[in-house]
């Protein structure tokens, strides 16, 4: 779609043209607690775009989307739909005005069927004033095959669908509001591939009939697939809007981070100490084998592999989880027996694990809660949980890992994820480590967070912290890594020091191993 | 209902869709048919006008306040007072009635005083967001005390006879069975064919997707409760009205009996889901059961146990199936 006609930036909204735009901030600002979250925030959205709007975790994109479905107030600025301002007490307002959302969660009733998700709220009336359902069974059929999901069956109740046919239910339920504004926020996020393909067609479809799209994502292949425009939010600030045409993925991550790139990964600091953990011919059944290295205080080694190259597992071994069937692991040079994660901890060894959101946090406790949790034994005085100490500690990670809360008390869930993975960090470095294991320490987190999560690895590596990283990501484990083992089929198949680890080499062990182990 | 011009088929058949959507109902039904068959044989004086006409009026009042109760757990909440509001509607009621006041006096101040205190209950719960068994525990307590105290326990009769609505027989029936009747079925077709009613369900299945659909998900708790508080007040002038005197104390374990017809008669615990037919068609079979037990000469105290068991084997099966769908 050429949808050059217009100037680039966001200011061009004056009256002539706005009266045909489905939606235009000015000037947006809100505020929660006392805390700005959007400030002076101004764009517009044309009819039959798809508009990405971007920025991280926290760069206020989620209370932008709320404020265009009715679902927060701005405390400044104007909304206007057709040239006029207006005001969105609540969602039924914004729906009027035809602005709908697929939110990220997808807000659907599970008991219900599927024609009743779509129409709930605005169901077709007989001329009694009561709920026609079979009009309403009619019209949900037409919607669906009109989003080409002939294959779903109205009658059925939502709570047995997939997360791809949850979201084309919103979607049929948006264009039974007729709206002219969908907002989706991080559609593809829970998506697998050929649902994802699935949903582009429908937002092509969407966009031929006149619907304007306002798409959340971080997946850049789908903005560059999909978008005619993008605008960028930093810290709650409006960055940019510009045509896609203008930009490259490079150029939207410095927008987004508001520092270009190639500084993402920090430098070492300091020299490698003596030797932290040492493993002889470690093995664990057939998962671990033969596995020998050595980690030095100050040094991160990243341990690469395709996923079942026996990564995690040989870190499960070192933490006491699944401990060692033969070989020998040296802490500080002497042969130690773990047998359990507790023997682990004792030894200074910690371990964050893949999955956050599982094993990691109790998202609806505090800071504190959480931080304490790893630590109970060291805070008791007497039988009792010392309060004061467990919130100065967590006072300390906040300061220490630049976590953006407002307080110890804070609940982790109103945290994004990037600060959430900082909780998961602070919990397990105030036991006071000597030997962290990290296993995806970046996984599912923005790119800004990220890179403090990498500076963060450095300063501890710098602190003189030994560290193992394993990480999929090979930018990550090429960035961060002063020496990469390449695992497959549970053995060490290479090693590389910092000079020699290149993507090439990396990556050619990791499918040759895999190649061998499949042999 | 036809579809022109539609060659695939919309979706399921209406039959499909019956059976899907009163599962629960079905099994409750066919229950008491089997009870009745079952029983009748072994002791052909189950089957007699007279037990009939108890299992049916004596327990009518049952039925009338689970259809409250089933909007209200449909919803997401739970009420555990009903039980001591009846007890309390029922003494007003009574009060009135033998101090001389009109009989529609005496029937409508209590229907009026059950819906502005459920609806005060429901404000509470709905703005202050305290959950509704702590709300409802502590109006228990209150409606409880303040019976007792104000009343010493003491027993009414000599109501007018005028008054008596529950043992009225139009057409050879008790009057309780019309009420069970008509009020199942009009408040069937409300929370199946309005706005309001639907809301019910939508607030129960996922408050913040009814918020996001337009729905003012606060309002509607206000509104379920008062609604309650109606069908509690036609129960309490339905148990007031058919012995010739009112205790005025609360009714034991009324409340359990009313939840647990709600819940037997397929409405989810969790919300969001069920039917007032099952919870009317469950109170039925509680008073089979029950009448079942003396014909069989049983213990009548069985029939606590045997409502605990059914209630669990619901519940599990409702989790079951909810795990199943995921």
């Amino acid at each position: 779609m050429g949808s050059g006609t217009q100037n680039s930036d966001s200011a061009g909204g004056d009256g002539a043209t706005s009266g045909f735009l489905p939606i235009e901030l000015r000037a947006v600002s809100k505020s929660f607690a006392g805390i700005k979250v959007v400030s002076n925030v101004s764009f517009d959205i044309r009819p039959g775009e798809v508009h990405a709007l971007m920025g991280e975790n926290g760069a206020g994109k989620s209370t932008m989307i709320k404020i265009m479905a009715g679902l927060h107030q701005a405390d400044e600025g104007d909304i206007l739909v057709n040239g006029k301002v207006v005001k969105f007490a609540s969602p039924k307002d914004a729906h009027a005005a035809g602005i709908a959302t697929v939110h990220q969660e997808l807000l659907l009733f599970p008991e219900l069927t599927v024609a009743e998700n779509i129409f709930l709220g605005q169901t077709p009336k007989t001329a009694m004033g009561l709920i026609d359902w079979q009009a309403m069974r009619v019209r949900a059929r037409d919607l669906l095959n009109s989003l080409d999901s002939h294959d779903l069956d109205i009658d059925q109740k939502v709570a047995s669908l997939s997360v791809g046919n949850r979201q084309r239910i919103e979607i049929a339920r948006a264009l039974a509001q007729d709206a002219r504004v969908l907002i989706m926020d991080e559609p593809t996020a829970a998506l697998a591939e050929a649902d994802v393909q699935r949903l582009m067609a429908i937002v092509r479809n969407l966009c031929a009939r006149g619907v304007a799209i306002v798409y959340v994502s971080h997946r850049m292949p789908e903005i560059f697939a999909l978008a005619n425009r993008v605008t960028v939010l930093r810290d709650g600030q409006h960055v940019a809007t510009k045509p896609v045409s203008e930009v490259d993925e490079a150029k939207l991550v410095s927008m987004m981070v508001g520092r270009s790139i190639d500084r993402l990964y920090p430098p070492k600091q300091g020299e490698n100490g003596n030797v932290a953990l040492e493993l002889r011919k470690v093995s664990f059944g057939k998962v671990v084998r033969d596995i020998s290295f050595s980690l030095r205080y100050g040094e991160i080694l990243g341990l690469a592999g395709l996923v079942g190259s026996g990564r995690t597992e040989t870190a499960l071994t070192i933490f006491g989880i699944t401990p060692p069937t033969s070989g020998d692991i040296l802490v500080d040079g002497k042969p130690q027996v773990i047998s359990s994660p507790e023997a682990a901890r004792d030894l200074g060894i910690a371990y964050v694990p893949e999955d956050r959101g599982q094993q990691g946090l109790i998202k609806a406790q505090s800071i504190e809660d959480n931080i304490a949790l790893a630590n109970l034994r060291r805070l008791m005085r007497g039988i009792f949980v010392d309060a004061a100490r467990v919130t100065e500690e967590a006072r300390k990670a906040i300061t220490r890992f630049g976590i953006r809360a407002r307080g110890p008390e804070q609940l982790v869930r109103q945290l994004s994820g990037g600060n959430q993975q900082k909780v998961v960090l602070g919990k397990w470095l105030a036991t006071n480590p000597r030997i962290l294991i990290m296993d995806e320490p970046t996984r599912g987190i923005d790119v800004g967070a990220k890179a403090e999560i990498h500076q963060l690895m450095r300063k501890l590596a710098g602190e003189g912290m030994a560290i193992l990283m394993i990480s999929s990501e090979l930018p990550e484990v090429l960035g961060m890594s002063d020496r990469v083992l390449v695992m497959g089929g549970g053995r060490v198949v290479a090693e590389f020091d910092k000079a020699h680890a290149t993507a090439e080499a990396v990556g050619a062990e990791m499918t040759r191993s895999d190649a061998r182990d499949a042999a | 209902m036809t579809v022109e011009a539609s060659p695939a088929p919309l979706g399921r058949s209406a039959f499909q869709r019956f059976i899907g959507g009163y599962g629960q109902e079905i099994v409750v039904f066919l229950s008491i048919v089997f009870l009745f068959i079952v029983v009748g044989a072994i002791n052909p004086r189950f089957l007699s006008d007279t037990n009939i006409n108890s299992i049916f009026a004596g327990n009518a009042y049952i039925a009338v306040a689970a259809i409250g109760m089933s909007m209200i757990i449909i919803a997401g909440h739970i009420d555990v007072s009903v039980g001591a509001l009846i007890g309390v509607i029922a003494t007003i009621a009574g009060t009135l009635a033998v101090s001389g006041y009109p009989v529609w006096v005496a029937w409508t101040v209590p229907v009026l005083f059950s819906i502005v205190v459920n609806g005060l209950v429901g404000a509470l719960v709905a703005y202050t967001r305290i959950p509704s068994i702590v709300v409802t525990l502590g109006m228990l307590s209150i409606l409880k005390g303040g019976l007792i105290s104000a009343t010493a326990g003491a027993w009414i009769s000599d109501m007018p006879p005028e008054f008596m609505i529950a043992q009225m027989r139009p057409f050879g029936i008790p009057s309780a069975v019309y009420f069970m009747v008509i009020l199942t079925i009009i408040a069937s077709l409300f929370i199946r064919y309005t706005d309001f009613g639907r809301s019910i369900y939508a607030v129960g299945g996922n408050m913040e997707a009814a918020r996001a659909a337009g729905i003012n998900p606060e309002r509607t708790v206000v509104g379920v409760f008062a609604l309650h508080g109606f069908f509690a007040g036609i129960a309490g002038i339905l148990f007031a009205t058919q012995l010739q005197v009112i205790q005025s104390t609360v009714p034991p374990n009324l409340e359990l009996t009313v939840i647990t017809a709600s819940v037997i008669g397929g409405v989810s615990i969790l919300g969001g889901t069920g039917t007032v037919i099952g919870s009317t068609l469950a109170a039925i079979l509680f008073a089979c059961i029950g009448s079942a037990l003396i014909f069989l000469n049983v213990s009548a105290y069985w029939l606590r146990a045997v409502l605990g068991l059914m209630i669990l084997a619901t519940v599990l099966a409702d989790m079951a199936r909810r795990r199943r769908a995921k």
